[in-house]
């Protein structure tokens, strides 16, 4: 927090030289509240994507990874192939064939949410494959074994014994996903959506005043990112000590 | 009851050539065994020798790759219904415990009633703490594992395949990751159970644990069993000059 105060300071010494113009986005005038409040709508779509995305992706890294830990060489081909083919893909190419090209291949429309959701899901799934496939891999075989001993059969070896384990140790790489996701989130806005940067761009084509505005979009991410890696971090915190 | 004089009934366990490879290692010679219902058997032998393939392939932690292994009267194949049965008759207490660390010692013990018995929770609860007091730790029902001693923590872990209610016992070098002081406790546990009829395979080098509840003393070398018989017999009299030398050996330490 105290990097953001000397960001912001920083900030107002130079906006006083003159060459900004802060007056765009001035709390303190009805105008710079109306923008302020434009840009921070975009805020909603921002968090409602990522989240969405980073819940879909999660489950279907998991899927992915599972194949990936099989004694069959088919299984792990499957995951093999998957991982490096959507990993292969720039999100903003994924983002535009989704949008654009989809529609066009299967029929199917989807809205800029939903295009957006889908892009960015099937790109970090891959990244969340690989997570789960590490930390899933990282217990020991000692934990299969004494499964195996009481009967278990694979379901519940995973759902009660391996996963909740690996969860744990992954827990801060699936903050750090989270994170990225917020991050690249940013991208949908060329195909329309209505997030954060797109707000920004909107009003800094009407205003011209960039700097200034993609300024605070800076400020908006930093303060976002920054909440949420305490959020995880408390989270962390809390289960290891419901370990001990 | 020993294997000798061979048992009226049916074995619980008979093992029939049975040959298991690493790769192009082989881990286990053509080993025949039979184990009786109630059977208490005491396996020793050097490290490498092959004692905890030869009762992995009992449960099918491992698979052999010739030969015959028929327990509770299912014989072990490819089929994986086979491993289920066998395992349902099979638990298994390992040499660094293996409890589900993210468990209570209670959740530890339930996990595989709940799940595979179908027991309701009260009926798990009441299960888990009868063995609990078996080995003398209901106190300890609500702690994780990592909040208690080896002896401890390997004292839940036979309360744990306890649970199960399973016919037959698998012990790996139970004691052998305990410090010295911790050995006796959990040593009283296996005797007292070695007392209630239950069939037990113990891999150890406990050799006054052995002479005390052993019915059958088994050494093995180099993927074979080259003694087997009752322990007074095999400790007084030993037939190899290598099961002589080995407990020159560890009689020393
Ligand atoms: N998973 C494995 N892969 C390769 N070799 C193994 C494996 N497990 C055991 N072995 C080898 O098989 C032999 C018997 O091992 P083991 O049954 O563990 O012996 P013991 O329990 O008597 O010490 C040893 O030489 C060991 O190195
Ligand atoms: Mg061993």
């Amino acid at each position: 927090m105290k990097c953001i105060a000397l960001f912001a300071s920083l900030l107002l010494l130079t906006g006083c030289s003159g060459n900004w113009g802060w007056y765009v986005v001035d709390p303190t005038t009805p105008k710079g509240i109306i923008n302020l409040k434009f840009m921070l709508s975009g805020m909603y779509y921002t968090i409602l994507l990522s989240v969405t995305a980073i819940s879909i992706s999660v489950i279907v890294g998991l899927l992915v990874a599972l194949p990936g830990l099989s004694e069959k060489k088919g299984w792990r081909r499957f995951n093999r192939t998957y991982v490096e083919i959507v990993r292969a893909v720039p999100i903003l190419v994924l983002i535009l064939w989704v949008y654009y090209g989809l529609p066009a291949l299967s029929g199917i429309t989807l809205n800029v949410f939903w295009a957006g959701v889908l892009a960015l899901a099937l790109s970090d799934s891959a990244f969340q494959a690989e997570i789960f496939r590490g930390g899933i891999q990282s217990i020991a075989r000692g934990q299969y074994e004494a499964a195996k001993s009481v009967s278990l059969n694979y379901h519940d070896t995973m759902r009660y014994v391996i996963l909740p384990q690996a969860i744990r140790r992954i827990l801060p790489a699936l903050g750090n996903q989270l994170v990225y996701m917020l991050k690249m989130s940013s991208l949908v806005s060329v195909i329309g959506m209505q997030e954060l940067t797109r707000k920004a761009n909107e009003l800094s084509v009407s205003e011209y005043r960039p700097l200034e505005i993609y300024t605070v979009l800076v400020l908006e991410y930093l303060v976002l990112i920054l909440v949420v890696s305490a959020f995880v971090r408390r989270l962390e915190r809390k289960m290891q000590a419901s370990e001990a | 009851m020993t294997n000798d004089n061979a048992p009226m009934i049916e074995p619980v366990i008979k093992m029939r050539e049975v040959s298991k490879f690493y790769g192009d290692f082989r881990a286990l010679k053509a080993v025949n065994l039979d184990v009786a219902q109630g059977e208490r058997m005491v396996i020793c032998g050097p490290s490498g020798s092959g004692k905890s393939t030869l009762i992995r392939c009992i449960n099918r932690l491992e698979a052999h790759e010739s030969g015959q292994i028929n327990v509770n009267g299912v014989e072990l194949t490819d089929d994986s219904a086979s491993h289920d049965k066998i395992r349902g008759a099979v638990g298994m207490v390992f040499q660094q415990f293996n409890l589900f660390p993210h468990l209570t010692v209670l959740e530890n013990l339930t996990l595989g009633p709940r799940r595979v018995l179908g027991l309701s929770d009260k009926e798990a609860d009441e299960r888990a703490m009868t063995y609990l007091e078996r080995v003398r730790i209901p106190d300890q029902a609500d702690k994780f594992p990592r909040q208690l001693s080896g002896g401890q923590q390997q004292r839940v872990a036979i309360a744990r395949a306890l649970c199960m209610e399973s016919k037959i016992l698998l012990f790996d070098e139970p004691t052998s990751a305990l410090d010295p002081e911790m050995i006796a406790e959990v040593l009283d546990v296996m005797t007292e159970l070695a007392s209630s009829g239950m069939t037990m395979i113990v891999v150890t080098h406990e050799m006054g644990f052995a002479r005390k509840v052993a019915d059958t003393m088994v050494f093995m070398d180099q993927g074979e069993i080259v003694e087997i018989g009752p322990p007074d017999q095999v400790f007084t009299a030993p037939k190899s000059q290598r099961f002589a030398t080995f407990l020159k050996q560890i009689l020393q330490h």
